[in-house]
């Protein structure tokens, strides 16, 4: 059983620090998740000893701006959730809810159908 | 089909057209969703942008949006219209009313919980005074 803990824990290390590399230059452009609401804050990980890297809970930033739609002409907010490659950023990554990730991805298709965002970066 | 919709078109104009052809351009598209009984809400240059990726050598593009309330015949010839054009290098039709209403249901519904909240939040934060200053004592 002890074995067996071990060997999860390490495989869920290294798919976080996978996880972390491919979306590594992302990174500074979700900073916003960390400066959330202060009491909503830490979920958990990271106090003594235990896990190494520190976590906090991430909060939909659509829900907590009350976001009702989202327009696919506002280049500026779609552009958030586009990685270099032009992928649609997934919802473990940026912390966004189901619904919104659904308008999300929607927008972002319309945006892409009048060459305001890419199908593919280069 | 006697119900009103409410589409927002947003189509690219080639950006080599002179400023008089283009003015001619959207003006003729106008008259066509008129013509069609379609009622024309709003019309926004968004002015010339580059674009995401190439299409058909040009990289840029002058964009504009209508906002048309009509039944969806006018919507049928304006795409007609606008494939046929040379000029316009791509166009985009979204039906918005539908997710207006359902945004505006949302947002009224959260007015309603706002306004029965408020009571129930000062107990709440009255209480978690007392239990403050009873800790502090």
């Amino acid at each position: 059983m002890e074995q067996f803990a071990d060997v999860r824990i390490a495989f869920e290390k290294r798919r976080e620090r996978t996880m972390s590399r491919n979306y590594s230059n992302d990174d500074r452009r979700f900073d916003m998740d960390d400066d959330g609401p202060p009491q909503m804050g830490r979920g958990y990980g990271g106090r003594q000893g235990g896990r190494g890297r520190f976590r906090r809970r991430k909060v939909c930033r659509f829900c907590a701006d009350k976001v009702d739609l989202i327009d696919f002409k506002d280049v500026k907010l779609l552009q958030n959730f586009i990685p270099e490659r032009g992928k649609v950023l997934p919802r473990r990554i940026s912390g966004v809810c189901a619904t919104h990730q659904r308008m999300l991805a929607e927008a972002i298709k319309r945006a892409r159908n009048i060459a305001l965002l890419p199908y593919a970066a280069d | 089909m006697a119900e009103k919709r409410v589409y927002e078109v947003v189509f690219i104009v080639d950006p080599d057209t002179s400023e008089e052809d283009s003015t001619r351009l959207t003006e003729n598209l106008q008259s066509v969703v008129t013509d069609q009984g379609g009622v024309i809400i709003k019309t926004e240059n968004m002015g010339r942008r580059q674009l995401a990726y190439r299409i058909g050598r040009k990289t840029d593009g002058l964009f504009m949006l209508f906002e048309i309330e009509g039944t969806g015949t006018e919507i049928a010839e304006l795409e007609r219209r606008m494939r046929v054009s040379d000029q316009v290098m791509r166009y985009l039709t979204v039906r918005v009313d539908e997710d207006r209403r359902r945004a505006d249901k949302l947002k009224a519904r959260r007015a309603y919980k706002a306004s029965k909240k408020p009571s129930a939040g000062t107990g709440a934060g009255a209480n978690a005074a007392v239990g403050a200053e009873e800790e502090g004592a």
